[in-house]
């Protein structure tokens, strides 16, 4: 186990910087997530903790220690590839037991490191196979039992759930909090899906352009972005961001009350708000009502996500007396994209 | 009944292969046929040349193992061919793999521009390489040809092995990288046993350019103790305008043969798509 820091950390290839002076550190046995969209320069950064891409300047520890001249192999880490990267021409067993291997492990102990490992993924009846004959699910638990099987000090993960299907996906994040509960690695983990990022993350730095744009507990990240990238980026729908006398105005889809809707105790009070609904779309589990705040923002579209729970009949083509709670408006400078301060929502302009 | 399309399709099947097996199958077949008939029963052209007109005969091969140096041409060819093959693996996979990893977009050209030297014609190099050969001091030696001949098998085998490399997913390597060997490493002990098509391929594409060449051996060699193949059968079993022809094709094929067996045993090796689940599949 082992922090990991990062300190001005700056990656350029030529044409463009992917890593921007980035300043991270994943406390011990934290899950740490990087959350961004693809080319925001998340998987460069893992890359460079690896010690598979160098820096162009800037500094990386592990455990306290300045690693930037280290190659890999002397990082005390573990990676898990997107595309698991078995090696094709070893069985599932000879898989995990290479780093043992690499290591000069002793060859008594070998076996046993392995059978643990392939027991705590539940692939012992695997271990005479070769990849191509494992499943996608299968696979993926073959590369997480290479990586903890000699007890690394850093996880580094890297899409490690794209390649499975939709189904799959939800039971092995479950089991990849698990197991990083249980083995209490420092971990961090790439992802493009902030489901993923909401769902394992114990905090999440959120990236964009080479910088990280936000860092903090999930929830934190969700109600209180930094910024209108964060804003958008997180939340599905995303935040709604409306322009009101010169300033950015933001509130989740699921923040507009609709009429007879319970309210949120302990936010404050609630205040009037009228939304036109233009159009209903049942989802099944919810639904989403696109429309425009005629008060406000008449020619801003946003979306209002209504929860299975409210049964409000919302017809399309008629305004409603919607409400929210002031406290959950956040406010962003248009220019800027930066929060500011909260202030009391202007006036209607027809009352 | 069966269905009738399945049996039209069976019978074009089996048309097909069958052609293509006949095609591969019939120089064998004649060389087999004429190494053991008689000249008097080949050269007539009243006799149907597909069955034994005469008994068949041994005088051929008598004359191919006793009157000429074959035995001793086999064995100039194996070493040439052997060290060559060395040669080409010990020059040929570090330049494949470099120009595949490690140089970029330029690699790419790089590799052409190397496949291209491959296109240069013999005919046309024999005469500065004779002149290094000279210098050297090699002239009627086997060693000329194991210095000449890497000169065109390291280009091909370069590019050959370079498209081997690089459908070997970066990840593999990398992940061999992290899990404790240095890029050497991981190389010898991922990437190469990833490569056994391409190696099989490059040993074998080697070893028959050597057999094959001719004007090089014709060139350099002149004694016929130090003959290869290539340039010793044709040059004493063809004596004039007489063709030898019984004992020209007993060399083919004894020389043949091996080849084509080494090449059957491995044609799995170079079709499988050896990197199969590696990576997501």
């Amino acid at each position: 186990m082992a922090t990991v820091e990062t300190r001005a950390l700056r990656k350029e290839f030529t044409g463009h910087t992917a890593v921007d002076g980035v300043d991270l550190t994943i406390n011990e046995g934290e899950f740490l997530v990087l959350l961004g969209p693809s080319g925001c320069g998340k998987t460069t950064l893992l890359r460079m903790i690896a010690g598979l891409e160098s820096q162009t300047s800037g500094d990386i520890l592990i455990g306290g220690r300045v690693v930037n001249d280290l190659p890999p192999r002397a990082r005390k880490i573990a990676m898990v590839f997107q595309s698991y990267a078995l090696y094709p021409h070893l069985s599932v067993a000879k898989n995990i037991a290479f780093p043992l291997k690499a290591q000069g492990a002793p060859r008594e102990s070998i076996a046993g490191e392995v059978d643990r490992a392939a027991k705590m993924f539940g692939i012992e009846r695997l271990l005479h196979r070769k990849p191509r004959q494992l499943s996608g699910g299968e696979r993926q638990r073959v590369a997480l039992a290479r990586a903890m099987v000699r007890h690394p000090d850093v996880f580094l993960l890297d899409e490690p759930l794209s390649n499975l299907d939709a189904k799959l996906r939800n039971l092995a994040r479950d089991e990849l909090k698990q197991f990083q509960r249980r083995l209490g690695t420092t971990t961090l983990y790439v992802t493009h899906d902030q489901v993923e990022a909401m769902g394992l993350g114990d905090r999440i730095a959120v990236m964009s352009g080479g910088t990280v744009r936000q860092l903090g507990r999930p929830q934190e990240v969700y109600d209180e972005p930094a910024d209108t990238f964060v804003a958008g980026f997180l939340g599905s729908p995303p935040m709604n961001l409306v322009p009101v006398d010169g300033v950015l105005v933001g509130f989740r889809p699921e923040q507009l009350l609709a009429p007879g809707a319970p309210a949120s105790e302990g936010v404050g009070p609630a205040v009037p708000m009228r939304f036109a609904v233009e159009r209903v779309e049942n989802l099944g589990a919810g639904r989403l009502l696109y429309g425009t705040l005629p008060d406000h923002a008449p020619d801003q579209k946003i979306i209002v996500s209504l929860a299975y729970t409210v049964h409000s009949s919302i017809e399309a083509g008629r305004t409603y007396d919607f409400r929210m709670h002031e406290s959950n408006l956040k406010f962003f400078d248009p220019g800027t994209g930066r929060r500011v301060p909260a202030r009391p929502l202007p006036a209607r302009r027809s009352a | 009944m069966a269905d009738p399309k399945k049996i039209a399709g069976g019978v074009v099947n089996f048309g097909v292969i069958a052609a293509f097996t006949g095609f591969a199958a019939f120089p064998f077949a004649w060389m087999v046929i004429t190494m053991f008939k008689q000249t008097k029963d080949l050269l007539d052209p009243a006799h149907n040349p597909f069955v034994y007109n005469a008994p068949p005969t041994l005088e051929h091969l008598r004359v191919l193992f006793q009157d000429t140096l074959f035995l001793h041409w086999v064995g100039n060819t194996l070493f040439v061919g052997v060290l060559v093959v060395l040669i080409t693996l010990v020059l040929a996979v570090p330049a494949g793999y470099s120009l595949a990893r490690l140089t970029g977009p330029a690699g790419e050209k790089l590799g052409i521009g190397i496949f291209l030297t491959y296109l240069v014609p013999p005919t046309i190099l024999f005469i500065p390489l004779s002149r290094l050969v000279a210098l050297l001091g090699l002239q009627d030696r086997l060693w000329a040809l194991v210095l000449v001949y890497p000169s065109f098998t390291v280009p091909f085998c370069t590019w050959l092995l370079m498209g081997f490399f690089k459908v070997i997913p970066k990840d593999v390597e990398e992940a061999a990288m992290i899990d404790g060997h240095s890029r050497l490493g991981a190389f010898v002990r991922v990437i190469l046993p990833m490569s056994v098509a391409g190696l099989l391929t490059t040993i074998i594409f080697s070893f028959t350019l050597v057999m094959q060449e001719f004007v090089y051996g014709l060139t350099f060699i002149t004694s016929s103790k130090n003959l290869t193949l290539s340039v010793g059968v044709p040059t004493f079993l063809v004596r004039g305008d007489v063709y030898f022809w019984g004992s020209l094709m007993g060399a083919c094929f004894l020389s043949s043969v091996p080849i084509a067996i080494l090449y059957n045993l491995f044609v799995d090796r170079f079709i499988a798509g050896f990197t199969v689940g590696a990576v997501k599949g």
